[in-house]
């Protein structure tokens, strides 16, 4: 018998960035991503968009960022609102940093069905 | 009163020895670590290196009298110990911002590290730090996108970004050199890399590489709803031809070219540098050639000043070196100079390595570059050191899987992920580095096939190059 192993095919992936490689979040996971976004001092937001538009820059944006935001839970309770009122739409988490004014966290938390 | 002119040989030590001098916050300071010959008292060696540094020469001029020489002079106004090393001492002198033209680094270099390291009376003489005013900063331009408008053209947020060098480096046709490319970046790299060796050989000529590599971004991009990039060395004889080829880059609509600011020199890196800042260009750094000039202790130039004339001159990313792989870098050292390619300010920090408070006031950051002899066991210790705002490359790491690039590339991107969702979390990286990969590994077996193949790996040679003391 050879000792050569035959490595399986590595299928191409949609993978949509940070995160993208690691089994989809559950909420607690997504609850402590969120807790590390608040005390980093960043503002949490959530941003949407249909997966054909994926690549785009701006995707939609839900609501204003949560300014002041502190409770974990109420960030999960507005991606359960927002999974209902587009449950077609990625979603995904961005934590804004206004010193560097840049997005110090962004990842995606949620994928339509078949994606 | 007038001077009168003495014409002869005179110590340096009455003119640039100056122990009461205040620096004022326009000066430019350096200091230099100096071995003077047998005899040389330390006062006269480093007064010595402050005056052919700036306006002295070997005897007086009677030209000397129709300047004012107290303005424009070097003056040395400290000598300290250098701990643990009693054969050397540190020399700090002051120059007034005058003696510099504005927006040149080659100026300065070749006023403060041009003869004066040749000079007889010193035995070594090593550029440790410099502190450049404020006011010479803002006449340099800098990096051309910096750190955060780079995120936002890459669309990398919260985790440092992804690179691995094409091996092998030299030999290899344009398009099997693409399909190298196109592999790693389907299977999770963010950016590849030419080696700095590639440049447009008989093998390979440039502009084939260039348009294989572009079909090889274009359709990676594509394929994984990411965006990718290859550093397209542009590194070329001269620089019509450097800019021809940053041009077709830019045609070919990539994002980033790379350049080795060292070997091809100041100059043209600053040339370079602009013209990305005006195409919208990023601008990889390497840096062949920096051990020649910074690895011995005693003679050259401390890479910390070539990596803060890199940030006046313009790049968005520099090597840094790994501290953890094949190549050299002492870690508290390497850190040291990481903060000047990325902070808005650092503080004097000695066990750092840094000699002076250094004030970048608004100009953008370079990304570290942490390449050479890396792979997967060192992911957590590497996200430790660097953070998000640094680019790892695993060369051998991602193309010495066994399933190939796009199988390694995976390995190490799971490998990333999972140790930034730990460090989130408030994992301890360095400590339970091991756990965090094992566990990454149960849901991706690339990570477990490359965990296998790289688990004996380690590095173990003491640093040549450390920091005093």
């Amino acid at each position: 018998m050879s000792t050569m192993m035959q490595y399986d095919d590595y299928q191409t992936k949609s993978t949509l960035e940070t995160f993208g490689f690691i089994p989809e979040l559950t909420s607690d996971e997504i609850y402590d991503q969120i807790v590390y976004i608040i005390n980093q001092g960043w503002t949490p937001a959530l941003e949407h968009e249909e997966p054909a538009l994926a690549s785009d820059i701006y995707w939609g944006m839900w609501k204003l960022p949560f300014f002041g935001m502190r409770d974990p839970n109420e960030v999960l309770a507005e991606i359960d609102q927002c999974r209902s009122m587009y449950p077609n739409h990625i979603i995904r988490v961005v934590g804004y940093d206004n010193y560097t004014q840049c997005q110090g966290h962004n990842f995606v938390v949620y994928r339509p069905r078949g994606m | 009163m007038a001077k009168t002119f003495d014409a002869g040989v005179q110590d340096y030590k009455l003119t640039y020895w100056t122990p009461d001098y205040v620096p004022l916050d326009t000066d430019l300071l350096a200091c230099f670590k100096v071995v003077t010959q047998e005899g040389v008292p330390r006062e006269e060696a480093a007064a010595a290196v402050a005056a052919e540094s700036s306006t002295g020469t070997w005897t007086t001029v009677w030209t000397d009298l129709l300047t004012d020489m107290e303005f424009y002079k070097g003056k040395c106004y400290r000598i300290e110990d250098v701990p643990g090393d009693p054969s050397a001492f540190y020399a700090f002198i002051a120059y007034p911002l005058d003696l510099f033209e504005e927006g040149s680094v080659v100026n300065v270099l070749t006023s403060l590290v041009g003869n004066v390291f040749g000079f007889k009376a010193v035995r070594s003489l090593r550029l440790e730090d410099l502190r450049f005013p404020i006011a010479f900063i803002k006449t340099c331009g800098g990096p051309p996108s910096g750190i955060q408008v780079e995120r936002d053209k890459l669309n990398k947020y919260g985790r440092p970004m992804l690179g691995c060098t094409i091996k092998p480096k030299l030999g290899l046709s344009a398009k099997n050199y693409g399909r190298a490319v196109y592999e790693c970046l389907r299977g999770g790299l963010d950016l590849t890399k030419d080696d700095e060796n590639i440049n447009s050989q008989p093998f390979q000529r440039w502009r084939d590489r260039f348009e294989f590599v572009a079909e090889a971004v274009d359709k990676a991009q594509a394929q994984t709803g990411e965006v990718k990039g290859h550093y397209l060395n542009v590194t070329a004889g001269s620089v019509e031809e450097m800019m021809k080829r940053a041009e077709f880059a830019k045609e070919l609509g990539q994002p980033i070219i790379m350049h080795d600011f060292l070997t091809a020199g100041f100059t043209a890196n600053t040339t370079l540098a602009n013209w990305c800042r005006d195409n919208g260009m990023l601008l990889h750094i390497h840096r062949a050639m920096h051990a020649v000039i910074d690895r011995n202790p005693h003679h050259g130039i401390h890479f910390r000043v070539l990596a803060k004339c890199l940030r006046l001159s313009g790049g968005d990313h520099l090597h840094t070196g790994t501290v953890v792989g094949k190549l050299e870098g002492d870690r508290a050292s390497t850190l040291g100079f990481v903060d000047q390619l990325r902070e808005a300010f650092v503080p004097e920090d000695r066990s750092r390595g840094v000699f002076f408070d250094q004030d970048w006031g608004s100009m953008p950051g370079v990304m570290a570059v942490a390449s050479g002899g890396i792979h997967v066991w060192h992911m957590p210790a590497l996200v430790n050191i660097f953070g998000d705002d640094s680019v790892l490359q695993f060369g051998g790491g991602t193309q010495g899987h066994p399933g190939g690039n796009a199988a390694g590339a995976a390995a190490n991107r799971v490998a990333l992920e999972a140790c930034v969702k730990a460090r989130n979390e408030g994992r301890d990286l360095e400590r339970e580095g091991a756990d965090i990969l094992r566990d990454a590994a149960r849901h991706s077996k690339e990570l477990a096939v490359a965990l296998d193949t790289w688990k004996e790996i380690v590095f173990e040679f003491d640093t040549v190059d450390k920091l005093d003391g």
